[in-house]
């Protein structure tokens, strides 16, 4: 209960904050320097957090549904020699620094979006291809029978079976991605992409503390709210099949 | 009818399934027993195909299994497990349907259909449709698992261990229930259990198993009192053959005309019933309802080996 009030509270600072940023000036004024100022105003706060939220959302679904389609794949029985490639793919993915991303594609893709979009989606791909791999091939060995035994087709079987039954763990694997994404995504305005880190540059570069504070306050909270959001989806689906 | 000819199963070039024929007739319950590692679950899972056969073949009404699509074979056989295997996702009402649902069955029917499972098992639809198998008792769940399996009308049924996850209480209850069900739906039945008790208890027929032969097939009495082999003797254990015997035959089939003291016993009830009856009340004799008495001396001489 305490947990949903700081929750619920946490969000309508957010809200608040991001609807008229100039009322929280004195709150951010202590970390300033020098009359700088504590607000950044250089682009409207509620249109990049728009915009660094529609990105994370694209990288994620991208993840998932290139990370969900490997993992049935390699589950099938004519994709199963694929699983060491795939991990091994999802894996480079993950440890591949984002910055390095971003370096290489900058000179095919240009400045902007897209740079981050690959980076983000790169990055976000082992939590859900691992996720779904364990969803896929953890099931109860007597459901499985008695769904051959009843007479459904493999298709039918997964679509109607090992895919709902997989549910609670891919969208853990969507939640660790997005999480991810959300905080990783800060570096994307260094190639130009608009996103909440262009705040925090901006405070770097100008050594206005109040700038990266107010950039990394909003990315947590967004990040916590997040997190709560598909925890909330994943227990829902849990307690409907009876998982706890 | 089906009709298992020389089946058999390998598995890394060793037989599990060792050249097994048997025929079961229309209508028939037929209990595979053995233990484990005998092939009984083997062999039932070939009769549906979960398991390829290595050689032989398996006929319903003359048709060779081989020649049909699994996945469409599977449909017309009503499938049941130990632990039911219900979908946790789904619930009683859309686990019942699940066949009835491939076939294409128009959704009145399948209501329809849920409505008459529930009520067969003794379940009220209003209560019990919409819970989530989680929300189901052991039992219940078991009924559950059957009346999915027997939702689109199957001439056959496969189960195996069906009751392996109850309590004793509830599995002597079940047991009967689906007997019972079995008769008046004259649904073919081949059931696979390790218990000797529960083969002799539902069996018209048992067929014993061991080391992926069939040892012998035969009516639960001829098992007890013709055991074709000293591992089929050990299965049923000399402790209490002639008790088992007993509970094969119902009191009206060996009531004489009489007169009795106390209380009367059930026609339908088994002479081992009988006997237990007799032993604990003192009584040489007993009443039976409808008329007629059962003796002691009676029940002796059909407990005696032949």
């Amino acid at each position: 209960m305490t947990g949903r009030i700081l929750l619920a509270g946490a969000g309508l600072f957010l809200l608040g904050f991001l609807v008229s940023p100039a009322s929280f000036a004195p709150l951010f004024q202590p970390f300033t320097r020098n009359n700088a100022p504590a607000i950044y105003a250089q682009t409207s706060l509620l249109s990049l957090t728009l915009s660094h939220l529609a990105i994370v959302a694209v990288a994620v679904a991208a993840s998932t549904v290139v990370g969900l389609a490997l993992a049935i794949l390699v589950t099938r029985r004519a994709g199963r020699e694929f699983l060491p490639l795939a991990r091994t793919v999802t894996a480079v993915g993950q440890t591949f620094p984002p910055v390095a991303v971003l370096a290489l594609a900058v000179p095919v893709l240009g400045f902007g979006t897209g740079p981050t979009l690959v980076a983000l989606f790169l990055y976000g791909l082992l939590p859900v291809f691992e996720t779904a791999l364990a969803g896929l091939t953890g099931q109860p060995p007597a459901i499985i029978d008695a769904a051959r035994g009843m007479g459904l087709t493999p298709g039918q079987r997964l679509w109607q079976i090992d895919l709902p039954l997989a549910l609670p763990l891919l969208l853990a694997g969507m939640r660790l991605t997005a999480v991810i994404s959300l905080g990783t995504a800060t570096i994307g305005s260094t190639v130009a992409a608009r996103t909440l880190g262009e705040v925090i540059i901006a405070g770097l570069l100008s050594s206005n503390t109040a700038f990266v504070l107010q950039g990394g306050l909003v990315v947590g909270i967004l990040a916590v709210l997040i997190h709560h959001g598909f925890q909330g989806l994943e227990n829902g689906v849990r307690r409907r099949m009876g998982l706890e | 009818m089906i009709e298992i000819r020389n089946l058999t199963r390998l598995y890394a070039g060793m037989p599990v399934v060792d050249d097994v024929s048997l025929t079961v007739e229309r209508g028939q319950l037929l209990v595979l027993v053995g233990t484990s590692g005998s092939g009984k679950t083997t062999l039932l899972r070939m009769i549906n195909r979960l398991v390829e056969p290595s050689s032989g073949r398996v006929l319903i009404e003359g048709v060779d299994t081989a020649t049909l699509p699994a996945h469409l074979l599977r449909r017309r056989i009503g499938y049941a497990i130990q632990g039911h295997g219900l979908f946790p996702h789904r619930t009683v009402a859309q686990n019942i349907a699940t066949v009835p649902r491939l076939l294409g069955w128009p959704r009145a029917r399948i209501a329809a259909r849920v409505e008459e499972l529930l009520d067969l098992f003794q379940m009220d639809p209003a209560a019990f449709r919409d819970r989530m198998p989680h929300q189901l008792s052991g039992g219940q769940a078991q009924r559950v698992g059957v009346a999915r399996a027997l939702a689109a009308r199957p001439d056959l049924l496969l189960m195996d261990e069906p009751f392996g996850a109850l309590d004793p209480l509830i599995r002597a209850k079940a047991q009967a229930d689906l007997k019972d069900i079995q008769r008046r739906l004259g649904t073919t039945l081949i059931l696979v259990t390790h218990d000797m008790a529960e083969a002799v208890a539902l069996g018209d027929r048992i067929a014993v198993m061991d080391h992926g032969k069939l040892l012998q097939d035969d009516r639960p009495a001829r098992i007890l009192t013709d055991p074709a082999t000293p591992f089929v003797a050990d299965l049923i254990g000399t402790a209490d053959r002639a008790l088992r015997l007993l509970s094969l035959i119902p009191v009206g089939a060996i009531a004489v005309p009489g007169e009795a003291e106390g209380a009367p016993i059930a026609p339908g009830a088994t002479l081992r019933d009988a006997l237990a009856e007799c032993l604990w009340s003192g009584r040489s004799a007993l009443p039976v309802e409808g008329g007629g008495v059962v003796t002691l001396d009676a029940l002796r001489a059909q407990a005696r080996h032949p």
